[in-house]
């Protein structure tokens, strides 16, 4: 399936959570699939942290350029792309083609850096919202969503109950616990205290916070992670190459392979492949992700919080929504547990709402809701057909 | 674990247009069963991936949880009918789950393999463990690791300050009144709490 990126302009002014309103923005936004003649079978994808509108396909002439949840969205696929008409757009503040703080401020014709308004969960689904009434969808079919792009799904139930049928939240959160919060604030500081950042202004020094971007991604990437797949995947392993057998050091050890390697006895060397890893993602990410989005997007997730304004009771927030909702949840995701997704269900019980829960007993971590899990595709294959067959009747 | 004759003597004992709450509530057939032709709503509880699937194939609400864990998701009378299945003798803690169900539930309904029907005493007499149709298992392998009686039950429950509104025993599809702690294969209770 090919993509093709498109972008919308909003010339109007888009009042945010914070009191502050942004004006003359694009939204990036693709599209896959074809809108019925009644609109109904419109599925919105939101995005989570790190990812954008482009959300299956890939690009012509692009090898390797597969939307990030392509696996889950395409002709055939669990939200089958031959039956619903799917949108994915990119949020506000964001780095891969939506107006964001690389972008120029029309009120003072600077770029915007640091000054980029804060925004929220909220007014992301608000701006979203504004791109499907130009597409001439009222109401989806589902909107759906992992971690953050969760986050999303959940608040569209509540911004706009009569404009989403079903809402599938994966491996996401009612709010952010405290250790969350703090994981996002050593991100955070890794970024505003790297000399490069320029107090968010670095786009005029032709400078990049590249280190405090790279420990900000090292920090993400071990939350994502169980810490079983992270043994699996590289336990002790050391990074150095096997050493020949007169090369063998003093204490040199033994590996199952009958290899024989040693400590590097250094402390800045990467000595194990974990943090070979960890270096390498980071890298990776400092040099296509903006610092300044990094710092909305993890402010976005901490201020998300509907039950706040009904004294943090979230079966009162709840009661706002209609629509029908599947969670799922992974047993080894300690970023998202399971338990916060089981808040999330008791909100809509408590409110008599239908709701369907999958627990997935998968060793991926958080980042589970990216892979393959076959009861997990499964059961989002069958939730989605149960939607084409209902049709608009509900 | 139960069969469509149980599931439709289940069925007829839950009010029309009920709230109904499902413990280990399998494929979901019972639920859609008292969907369509009670007018029911409510959730199904399951453990196991392949129920929950199908459950989610059906169109029931289906929540994965562990009853072992018990059932802090809910209030109390939360639910008008919460209903026990052929799901007692699969749980640890099986006195616990009953509190539980007269908790969250106005009314429960309580359904197991009675170890007490006759074909059963006449294999223990002859000193093997039954397996038969309602019981297919080999004492080795057998998941029912709750093994009681209609006559127990009713024990239990006095026990635990139920009050038993009905107390039966299912037999090929029919209520057994006489004897069923003798008579027939699956015990039934209605209870709520006292």
């Amino acid at each position: 399936m090919l993509a093709t990126p498109q972008s919308m302009k909003f010339e109007s002014a888009l009042p945010l959570r914070s009191g502050a309103s942004i004006r003359d923005y694009a939204l990036s936004f693709e599209t896959y699939g074809t809108l019925n003649a009644d609109r109904s079978n419109a599925v919105l994808i939101c995005h989570a942290l790190n990812a954008s509108h482009h959300v299956a396909g890939v690009y012509a002439g692009q090898d390797k350029s597969e939307g990030w949840w392509d696996n889950m969205i395409g002709p055939g696929k669990p939200v089958d792309t031959n039956r619903f008409f799917v949108v994915g757009i990119n949020n506000l503040g964001s780095c891969f083609g939506s107006t964001g703080p690389m972008h120029a401020n029309p009120d003072t014709g600077r770029i915007y850096g640091a000054d980029f308004p804060v925004v929220t969960v909220e007014d992301w689904v608000k701006a979203q919202a504004r791109l499907l009434d130009a597409l001439g969808i009222d109401q989806l079919a589902a909107v759906m969503g992992g971690s953050l792009g969760g986050m999303q799904a959940l608040s569209w139930t509540l911004q706009y109950p009569q404009r989403v049928r079903h809402a599938v939240v994966i491996a996401s959160a009612p709010n952010l616990t405290a250790e969350n919060i703090a994981f996002n604030e050593v991100a955070r500081r890794a970024i505003v205290t790297d000399p490069d950042f320029h107090g968010g202004h670095f786009y005029e020094h032709g400078v990049v916070p590249k280190r405090g971007l790279r420990i900000a991604r090292m920090v993400g990437h071990i939350t994502y992670l169980s810490d079983d797949v992270m043994n699996e995947k590289f336990g002790r392993e050391l990074k150095t190459p096997t050493l020949p057998d007169e090369a063998r050091p003093p204490g040199g050890g033994l590996a199952a392979d009958g290899a024989i390697r040693d400590y590097l006895y250094s402390t800045q060397e990467v000595e194990f492949q974990i943090e070979s890893y960890l270096r390498y993602q980071g890298d990776k990410f400092s040099e296509y992700f903006d610092a300044n989005t990094y710092l909305l997007i993890t402010r976005a997730l901490d201020y998300f919080d509907p039950a706040r304004a009904h004294g943090g009771d979230l079966s009162a927030a709840m009661e706002a929504a209609v629509s029908k909702f599947l969670l799922v949840s992974f047993t080894t995701d300690w970023r998202f547990s399971p338990q916060r997704s089981r808040e999330i269900v008791k909100a809509l019980v408590d409110n008599r709402r239908d709701v369907s829960y999958a627990e997935i007993d998968a060793p991926h971590g958080h980042d589970a809701f990216l892979l393959d899990d076959p009861r997990y595709m499964a059961v989002i294959r069958s939730y989605f057909d149960r939607i084409a067959a209902e049709g608009v009747a509900s | 674990m139960s069969d469509a004759l149980i599931q439709q003597s289940i069925a007829r004992l839950v009010p029309e247009g009920s709230r109904v709450l499902d413990l280990g509530c399998g494929d979901g057939a019972l639920l859609a069963l008292l969907q369509r032709e009670r007018g029911c709503r409510g959730y199904g509880i399951e453990l196991d991936d392949a129920n929950v699937h199908a459950c989610v194939q059906r169109g029931v609400n289906v929540i994965q949880l562990n009853l072992d864990e018990g059932l802090a998701m809910f209030g109390d009378r939360s639910f008008d009918v919460v209903l026990q299945i052929d799901t007692l003798q699969h749980l640890r803690n099986a006195e616990t789950m009953l509190r539980e169900t007269a908790r969250v539930g106005r009314l429960g309904i309580v359904a197991f393999p009675n170890f007490a029907h006759w074909p059963n005493r006449l294999s223990v007499l002859g000193g093997r463990m039954p397996v038969t149709r309602r019981l297919p298992y080999q004492w080795y392998d057998t998941p029912n690791i709750r093994v009681g009686t209609h006559a127990d039950f009713a024990v239990l429950a006095y026990k635990n300050s139920l009050r038993v509104l009905d107390a039966f025993g299912l037999q090929e599809g029919r209520e057994v009144r006489f004897l069923p702690n003798l008579m027939a294969g699956t015990a039934v209770f209605k209870f709520e709490r006292g």
